[in-house]
Order: structure tokens, then C-alpha cells, then sequence
């Protein structure tokens, strides 16, 4: 089965991994530009990193016939730093007419900070300037119902926020319905430990239903799982659930919200395209 | 609004996870045993992770439905909603 990872870190990762994929049949991901696992020292060091996410790490992607898209942004990690956090998303807008670039994100908030709060904010002034969609990361174990609420809080009172035009990612049993009930999209990210397995995503699934959900592995360079997606499949097919179903969650869900985006292509297939 | 996605009936969930379940149990018991096993242990028992773990384990007992839910609730910070809200500029 064909299907899409909307939410990978693939500069974490191996060119392996880009292989395993296209075997398991991943035909195009998206990468949120997110924490490096050390805080940047300046801005220059983010116009390298949205460099990487629109021009190298697309050529790396290509070898497998998988098209890679990525968001824009400062993390909320990082957001702490206001100053530096407003000198990145200036840098932003001349990345945006880049081919693969799908919009904002990941934004959000991590420890719930009035400082991240503000900058999420004004990463959704500057979507609401320039027509983007939006990419939320919610936060970790204890702080993502808070964080999570915070967020919907944020969206809610910006009225120019389209719910439709915004994915609300790693929902899990606690924060599901607060993404659906308000009308934005929603990512479940399958990830050891820390997030949802392939089974509680699978639960899910079967508790709110199919539509405006995704899943992806959040693959990074914490232990993680670059093929989740395809465990998430075997895993529906475990329980018996309709091919019509798994493929609309892992394929035609991202490619529903992604087309949204002026600079969404199709089609995936690269390794056949003769043009 | 596709159709609702069913959940297999209950009796082959139980047959196909029983195993599972036991094994998970085991583990979370082991654990516990390693805990109080090692050194300083008694220092840990007001320690307030073990008592949301102990209160975790009462959710499984409980016959409400949306157990899973309730877990992530209790480990979960408490929102205020009145929380100062950022203004949208432009």
C-alpha cells in the first residue's frame, strides 16, 4: 500500500531509512523543521537548516522516487528566546516560495511558557499574512492536555485562523476530540515510549472515526521508528479493518490537507515519471 | 462522514491480546519489585510518580469505559483557563 509519513525528521536520519521506506511503499513525506537537540547559537544557523529542508534533503528523497515537503519555522523549544525567535521568522518568508515548503510548523508550544505562547502566536500572524497552513506540535506527557487547550485557546481567538487549514499533531487518547470537535485536522504520531503505539493509535481510530486524522512516526534522532506507519497498517489489517479505510488515514488524509497548500505537486511516483 | 471504524468483539480481542495483557503485567510487576528491592527504597515511598503509578493501577479496576483517557489524565498538569491569552497583531 502506498501511503505518505506527514511527519518526519529525515535530516536525523540514514539514507537507509529513505530506502526501507520506499519498500514498505512510503511515496512522499513532510519534514517540520524542529529542535536539534542543542539550542542554536544565532539565526544564520536556521537559514543553513531551512536551506537543508528545501534544497538537499528533497535531492536525498528523490533517490527513492519519494517527494519531500517541509514546514518553516522556529520550534517551541527554541521560542524561549524571543529575540532570536523573531529574527528566524523574518528569515522565513524568503524560504516560502520554495517548491516543497507545505507551510508553518511544527509550531506550538513545550513547557507551556508565556514566551512560546507568544511567539506561537506570531508564527500564526505571519501564516495569517502570507496564506499558509499551519503544523502545531503539542507538547510532552505531562504538559500536552495544558499545552494542547492552550493552543485550541490561541487558535480559537485568531480569526483568521481557517480550522480546515491547520493540523493539530500529536493527539493522543486525552486531547483527540479538542483538534476534531473544533474542526482542525489532526496528526497521531506513532513513537516508542513518549507518544502513541501503533495499537492505542489503532483504538483511536476506532473511537473518533477516520476523517481529518493521520498518523505519523515523528522519526528523528531520539529512538524512534521511521517505518511506524507500515506497523500502524499491519496493524489495522490485524484487526480486520477495510483497506478502503487504512489507505484514506496513511495516504489520501495527508494528500486532502496537503493539497491545500499553493505549492502542493502531484503526482508522488518519481521513479517513473519520464518528463 | 465515512462510516464508524469497529472495533474487533470483545472475545477475539481477549483472545488475541490475553498474552499480551499478562505480559505487561508482569513487567510493571517486576518493575515494582526492582524498586523496592534496591537501596533507599524506603525513601521513595511518599514519592509522588509511585502514587500516581498506585492510582493508575485503581483506573484498570474501575469498570467505567475510556480507562486509557483517565490515565493520561492523571498524568497530565492542570489547565487554567484563564490563562492570558497572546493578542493577533496585523
Amino acid at each position: 500500500m502506498n501511503y505518505i509519513d506527514p511527519h518526519i525528521h529525515m535530516i536525523s536520519r540514514v539514507t537507509d531509512d529513505y530506502h526501507r521506506m520506499a519498500q514498505c511503499g512510503c511515496v512522499a513525506i513532510s519534514e517540520p523543521a524542529f529542535w536539534a537537540g542543542f539550542d542554536r547559537g544565532s539565526a544564520a544557523g536556521f537559514r543553513d537548516y531551512f536551506h537543508h529542508l528545501t534544497e538537499i534533503e528533497p535531492k536525498r528523497a528523490a533517490q527513492f522516487g519519494i517527494r519531500h515537503f517541509s514546514w518553516l519555522c522556529i520550534n517551541a523549544k527554541e521560542a524561549e528566546n524571543v529575540s532570536l525567535s523573531r529574527e528566524v521568522i523574518a528569515l522565513i518568508p524568503e524560504y516560502l516560495n520554495k517548491p516543497n515548503v507545505l507551510g508553518i510548523g511544527e509550531i506550538g508550544l513545550n513547557k507551556n511558557t508565556r514566551n512560546e505562547a507568544i511567539i506561537f502566536q506570531e508564527h500564526l500572524d505571519l501564516a495569517a499574512k502570507t496564506n499558509e497552513l499551519v503544523l502545531i506540535h503539542t507538547p510532552h506527557l505531562e504538559d500536552k492536555l495544558k499545552g494542547t487547550r492552550m493552543i485550541i485557546d490561541m487558535l480559537k481567538n485568531d480569526t483568521r485562523v481557517v480550522p480546515a487549514r491547520v493540523c493539530v499533531d500529536h493527539v493522543e487518547e486525552h486531547t483527540v476530540r479538542f483538534a476534531l470537535d473544533n474542526g482542525f485536522w489532526c496528526g497521531m504520531t506513532l513513537y516508542p515510549t513518549t507518544k502513541c503505539t501503533p495499537a492505542r493509535a489503532a483504538d483511536i481510530i476506532e473511537m473518533v472515526g477516520a476523517d481529518r486524522i493521520m498518523v505519523n512516526s515523528a522519526g528523528d534522532w531520539g529512538k524512534s521508528d521511521p517505518l511506524a506507519v507500515p506497523e500502524f497498517i499491519l496493524e489495522m489489517r490485524r484487526r480486520g479493518h477495510p483497506e478502503s479505510v487504512i489507505q484514506k488515514i496513511v495516504f489520501e488524509n495527508p494528500i486532502s490537507f496537503f493539497r491545500q497548500s499553493s505549492r502542493w505537486s502531484e503526482p508522488f511516483t518519481l521513479l517513473n515519471d519520464r518528463k | 462522514m465515512t462510516k464508524p471504524v469497529q472495533p474487533l468483539p470483545a472475545a477475539k480481542v481477549l483472545d488475541q491480546q490475553f498474552l499480551d495483557i499478562r505480559c505487561r503485567l508482569l513487567d510493571v510487576a517486576a518493575t515494582m519489585d526492582r524498586i523496592g528491592r534496591g537501596d533507599g527504597a524506603t525513601h521513595l515511598k511518599d514519592d509522588h510518580r509511585l502514587e500516581k503509578i498506585k492510582k493508575g493501577l485503581f483506573i484498570l479496576l474501575d469498570s467505567s469505559s475510556a480507562k486509557a483517557e483517565q490515565i493520561q489524565k492523571l498524568f497530565s498538569l492542570e489547565y487554567d483557563a484563564s490563562w492570558e491569552i497572546p493578542k493577533p497583531r496585523y
